[in-house]
């Protein structure tokens, strides 16, 4: 285990993340995809954190990760109800009223 | 070499588990297979000497993926255990787009000269932990709380069907309330 193979790993999971991200049309799995990447990024900074600079500053950022994972699920979820609610959707591209 | 085969084995598991969610054909197993992903990922915090931030991981995200599983039943309408599904769009970009960043954040873990490092950890990490974000580092504490209470109103606000606003009117004046079905006592 060294700094090298974690963030390979949490590359991996970042990318696994990224491709359900772009390519699932169902609310949720993008939702899971978002978080995936979030998780990856947990794990980077995990890594970071030992095998560079081991102090609690580093902590610290880790919990506010995870803070921001919380708001996106649960915004994720609430904007997922009010969708699901008003017209029926559950799917990305039933939404795009933004898009272009 | 325990701790490298313990590494190795959770780092399969958490991105075979990662990559099964967008491969399985129904919901429920996807939403296992991200909290394997999840808690494979939390224990190699542990693994880390994150004792704290790997617990919370992996305690959130199992509650996370309960939750998870309920929105599918109630947005697909459908038992999502039994019912194969598919919806991709633009796979083939999606692909090339992941492996492209994989191919750039790999050239670029594997070119960097990583310093090495400098300090050690804390006899007891957690405890640093605590007494960091109840002393110099309590303005994260206090930025995260609030955006976790504007958090809870926001979702609830976004989610609720009928609230105050339309019962009683802009103004909450109306009276008696504007419900679908009377209630009450005959007021």
């Amino acid at each position: 285990m060294s700094l090298e193979t974690v963030l390979l790993v949490a590359a991996a999971i970042f990318c696994v993340g990224l491709y359900g991200a772009i390519s699932q049309q169902v609310v949720v799995m993008v939702m899971m995809g978002l978080e995936l990447m979030i998780n990856a990024v947990i794990l980077a900074a995990a890594g970071f954190w030992w095998f560079l600079a081991p102090e609690p500053t580093g902590q610290v950022l880790l919990l506010v990760i995870i803070a921001a994972m919380t708001v996106e699920m649960a915004m994720g979820f609430a904007v997922a109800t009010l969708l699901h609610r008003e017209r029926e959707a559950d799917m990305t591209d039933m939404a795009t009223d933004l898009s272009g | 070499m325990v701790v490298d085969v313990a590494f190795w084995v959770l780092s399969v598991l958490a991105v075979l588990g990662g990559a099964a969610v967008f491969y399985v054909d129904s919901m429920a197993r996807a939403t296992y297979a991200l909290a394997l992903s999840f808690i494979a990922v939390g224990l190699v915090a542990l693994l880390l000497q994150q004792n704290y931030v790997g617990v919370v991981t992996i305690l959130m995200m199992v509650m996370e993926m309960a939750v998870m599983a309920v929105y599918m039943v109630m947005f697909m309408g459908m038992n999502p255990a039994l019912m194969p599904m598919s919806m991709v769009h633009g796979k083939r970009m999606a692909m090339a787009a992941a492996g492209g960043v994989f191919a750039l954040l790999a050239s670029g873990i594997l070119l960097v000269d990583w310093p090495s490092r400098r300090g050690a950890p804390a006899g007891d990490v957690t405890m640093a932990l605590g007494e960091e974000l109840m002393g110099p580092k309590m303005l994260a504490m206090a930025v995260v709380s609030p955006v976790m209470v504007a958090t809870i109103v926001a979702g609830v606000v976004l989610a609720a069907h009928r609230t105050r606003y339309d019962r009683m009117g802009d103004d909450l004046r109306r009276r008696p309330a504007d419900d679908p079905q009377p209630g009450g006592v005959g007021r």
